[in-house]
């Protein structure tokens, strides 16, 4: 099956790097799954989203992605973000705590909120 | 004779001190440049695909988004100037700060005016005690930059380069969710069409050199420097790039929209990236600086103590001659 590299850098450090045969994330417009050779697309992601990647071998990865936007140029895709944590290196247990604890009254909480179930997702724990 | 001891003593008991405390700093800096030059590595990744990112999609979007293309008129131009704030570093300061000087007196000449941001207090004081007009200044993290500190510096510097040089920096309506909220230290003031950045490049340990860069709009010749494209260390996806240049790019959401999303990004990117790199050669500035002042103090301690030891054996002698004296002088005497 095809292939594409993907890269996925955040502001300190490269999160993920390799080939992969899909990639799943949420744009601020709706949900996109990249298949190698897609169109050349640049995409905003929404501010806290999960994205999965599906190496050519081995396990899908899940990472939590924050403040971040795609890019894909027909053979490679780059995804960067402000920041981003690798599904097994989150701390679930913190991020229920957090979901839970989050005020959904103010903007603020709302975004706490989202940011607690992107890990969550990341982690493999359905968000509800 | 020379000095006295006491006096000698004295000297080389300071320098003694002196030279504990520049070993001191010279060693926590030692140890904060492997970790500053570290992140700088790091971060380089980001910052070049990035600007990938945003040349590819400037060449395929038809858009005049303020971000890609320069305004028709240049009134007010935005100078971020990134000094440390502590001394302690031998010329690192004032190399930045002469550079930032130079390029305000080029913005003066060309007719524009300049709005002063200052980040460090060493530059704050600066332009402070020239009377100059700081449209804002930022300090107490020049050594460790975080992200967020980016973040707030690159948020005002957005927000007054999307004002433009001929409206005031407003504070967002309740309804609207720009991209941009501007701090409020900025409203109020009147925007920028072009923003600069003064920092020191962090070259390699021995070299450091302040450089001053436009960041808005981009300008072509900066994208096509391969120095910052290529040290990604990923060659292979460099090489890949020029095939799919001429590529049809699909936006989302649209270009105009998508862009001026993208544009406090950039910015904070590239400000982050100017942090790191600054702080990476104040590091190294200051471990250089203070490894001249510690051999500087060590080698007058030797050259104070010589002396001293000399002035112990001249006095000595002096008493020896004295007793001697004062013997033979009894000696005839008793006679």
């Amino acid at each position: 099956m095809a292939e594409m590299q993907v890269d996925l850098v955040a502001v300190e450090r490269k999160v993920w790097s390799g080939t992969a045969e899909f990639v799943f994330a949420r744009t601020s417009v709706g949900e996109i799954g990249i298949l190698p050779r897609h169109e050349p697309l640049i995409a905003q992601l929404v501010d806290a989203g999960m994205v999965r990647i599906d190496p050519s071998d081995g396990e899908s990865v899940r990472v939590a992605v924050f403040g971040g936007f795609l890019s894909m140029d027909g053979e490679k895709l780059t995804i960067l973000a402000e920041e981003a944590e690798l599904g097994d290196q989150i701390d679930v247990s913190a991020a229920q705590q957090d979901r839970d604890r989050a005020d959904t009254d103010d903007a603020a909480g709302r975004a706490a909120k989202a940011r607690a179930e992107a890990r969550l997702a990341a982690a493999g724990q359905a968000a509800e | 004779m020379p000095a006295s001891l006491r006096v000698l003593r004295r000297r080389i008991r300071s320098s003694r001190n002196i030279a504990q405390i520049t070993k001191a700093q010279e060693t926590v800096a030692t140890s904060r440049i492997s970790k500053a030059q570290a992140r700088v590595e790091n971060s380089r990744p980001y910052v070049a695909e990035f600007t990938n990112v945003l040349t590819q999609a400037s060449k395929a979007a038809a858009t005049d988004h303020p971000l890609l293309v320069p305004r028709e008129e240049i009134r007010r131009v935005g100078v971020l100037v990134v000094t440390s704030d502590r001394g302690l570093c031998g010329g690192y300061n004032a190399n930045t700060l002469r550079l930032a000087n130079k390029r305000l007196a080029e913005i003066t000449a060309a007719g524009h005016e300049p709005m002063l941001f200052v980040v460090g207090r060493k530059g704050r004081d600066f332009f402070r005690f020239r009377g100059r007009d700081i449209a804002q200044s930022w300090t107490g993290f020049s050594e460790l930059p975080q992200y967020e500190n980016a973040v707030s510096v690159a948020d005002s510097l957005a927000a007054a380069f999307l004002a433009g040089g001929d409206q005031t920096i407003e504070a967002p309506a309740e309804d609207e969710d720009p991209a941009v909220v501007a701090p409020e230290e900025v409203q109020g003031l009147t925007g920028v069409d072009e923003l600069h950045v003064v920092y020191t490049a962090f070259a390699t340990m021995l070299s450091q050199t302040p450089e001053a860069r436009q960041v808005a709009p981009l300008s072509l010749e900066e994208l096509g420097d391969p120095s910052d494209a290529e040290d990604s260390g990923d060659a292979s996806s460099s090489q890949d790039a020029p095939s799919s240049q001429d590529a049809e790019y699909d936006f989302e959401p649209e270009a105009d929209q998508l862009f001026d999303v993208l544009l406090p990004k950039y910015l904070r990117t590239r400000v982050f990236a100017a942090f790191l790199d600054a702080a990476a050669s104040e590091s190294a500035a200051r471990r250089r600086a203070m490894k001249a002042a510690t051999d500087n103090a060590n080698d007058l301690i030797d050259d104070l103590t010589r002396e001293a030891n000399q002035a112990r054996q001249a006095q000595i002698t002096q008493e020896i001659s004295e007793i001697v004296g004062g013997a033979d002088a009894l000696a005839t005497a008793g006679e």
